[in-house]
């Protein structure tokens, strides 16, 4: 493993009564893309705020490039880029106002890679921010982010409402940004799909607690999605051992389950049914099992 | 290139890529010599992230199927190949497993199947059916 970007560790937030974050503990190194996902409200946000040091750690530490982000925002903020999901740009400026005003925070930033993203994505330089669509705004904050080849880009629910051509636009500045420079990237999304196919680590967030962290393809090996039949006719869910969520009825049942996949099989000949087919789980089954809707249609499509 | 990524299959990405890959070489769909598309193009096509293309590529390549990643571009290599005994037989397993969970769940026997197959294959050689081309298009 290379060189870590990112350490929280037993990272706690409250606000008021409510736990936004318990004990959670995260790591990034360098090249990978992490992929955040959780329900709203989960704590994604708070998480990456911590990063970003626009939250201080109340209890646990934060480090960015070993930094701490709240004593040296300085230090953390020049080497990252970040695109909120709220895509909270200074509604006053033209499109070239704020490129130059984020040019000043950072020495790095490469003047003709920011040019060429404008042209490619259309963007009238001298248009106002409150004049863009929201497509347009997001493509502006992308640039605003990206532009100084951040050694880490945070993107928090980069997708959300965005068409399939800005969406395109989001996961092209991801492959880039790791592909040609070999740099970090974290992004929250509640788009599973995405996540899947764009991480290479998975970090699950469910109240406040991490409930799942680790390589994308260790994940979905530890979880299995089989298909049962029961010669006995069930109204209710059969109890299985490992199972986390199950939907169908009757004789024939979808379940979604961990561990060994002998000791499954074992427990549905037990109650007298064969597993008819089995196949490691994508991460929605392994996210809506793990979210604890057990009743939740298993089968996706 | 023309690969299709498929989440519920329960098959690893990068596995994914490789099985396609190896089953284009292998049909000739590919030829000795042709590039391959670069990791940064290829990751964005498919949509899925780089690292995945360069584990595909990196298994690819110690399994002789691709040559010359540094630098000037990732090339098919020469020879008939590739795919060992091995890998054939478990690619086409995953098939029969499909078939045979299907076929149970509409009431088909394994003999029934075995009888099943034995007419496809009659009706494709006696050249009466369309199914050839269907099975071409997979």
């Amino acid at each position: 493993m290379g060189e870590i970007v990112v350490d929280v560790n037993d990272l706690s937030r409250s606000f008021g009564t409510k736990d936004a974050l318990d004990h959670v503990s995260f790591r990034a190194t360098v090249g990978q893309v992490y992929g955040l996902v959780g329900a709203n409200g989960a704590g994604k946000t708070t998480l990456l705020k911590h990063l970003l040091g626009l939250l201080r750690a109340a209890t646990g530490s934060v480090r960015v490039f070993g930094l701490d982000p709240v004593r040296d925002p300085v230090g953390v903020l020049s080497r990252v880029g970040y695109l909120s999901e709220e895509r909270d740009l200074p509604e006053w400026m033209r499109v070239d106002e704020l490129m130059r005003y984020t040019q000043a925070f950072h020495p790095t930033w490469d003047a003709s890679f920011a040019r060429e993203l404008l042209e490619t994505f259309g963007l009238d330089r001298s248009k106002k921010i409150k004049e863009l669509s929201k497509g347009m705004r997001a493509q502006a904050g992308l640039v605003a982010a990206v532009a100084h080849r951040p050694e880490l880009l945070i993107l928090d629910e980069p997708s959300s409402g965005l068409d399939a051509v800005v969406r395109r636009d989001i996961l092209n500045a991801i492959v880039r940004t790791v592909a040609d420079d070999g740099r970090t990237v974290i992004f929250s999304s509640h788009l599973l799909d995405e996540v899947e196919r764009m991480s290479d680590h998975v970090t699950m967030i469910h109240n406040g607690r991490v409930t799942l962290s680790g390589a994308l393809d260790d994940v979905r090996h530890g979880y299995q999605r089989s298909r049962v039949r029961f010669v006995e006719h069930f109204d209710q869910p059969p109890i299985l051992d490992s199972a986390l969520a199950m939907d169908g009825g009757g004789r024939s049942w979808s379940v979604v389950h961990s561990g060994s996949l002998e000791q499954f099989r074992h427990s549905v000949l037990a109650l007298g049914g064969e597993v008819v087919e089995s196949r490691d789980a994508t991460l929605e089954e392994i996210f809506l099992a793990r979210a604890g809707r057990n009743r939740q249609q298993v089968e996706v499509a | 290139m023309d690969i299709i990524i498929n989440l519920a299959d329960g098959v690893p990405i990068y596995r994914q890529i490789v099985n396609q890959i190896k089953y284009l070489v292998a049909s000739d769909l590919l030829l000795p010599g042709e590039e391959l598309p670069p990791i940064r193009t290829l990751a964005l096509q498919l949509k899925v992230t780089p690292n995945t293309v360069v584990k595909a590529y990196d298994e690819l390549e110690s399994s002789g199927v691709i040559h010359g990643r540094r630098g000037a571009g990732t090339f098919v290599s020469d020879g008939r190949p590739v795919l060992a005994h091995e890998e054939r037989q478990r690619i086409i397993e995953q098939r029969i497993d499909a078939l045979l969970a299907e076929a149970h769940q509409l009431n088909f026997t394994a003999d029934d199947i075995l009888r099943m197959l034995r007419e496809r294959r009659a009706a494709m050689k006696s050249g009466t059916s369309g199914e050839p081309t269907e099975l071409r298009r997979k």
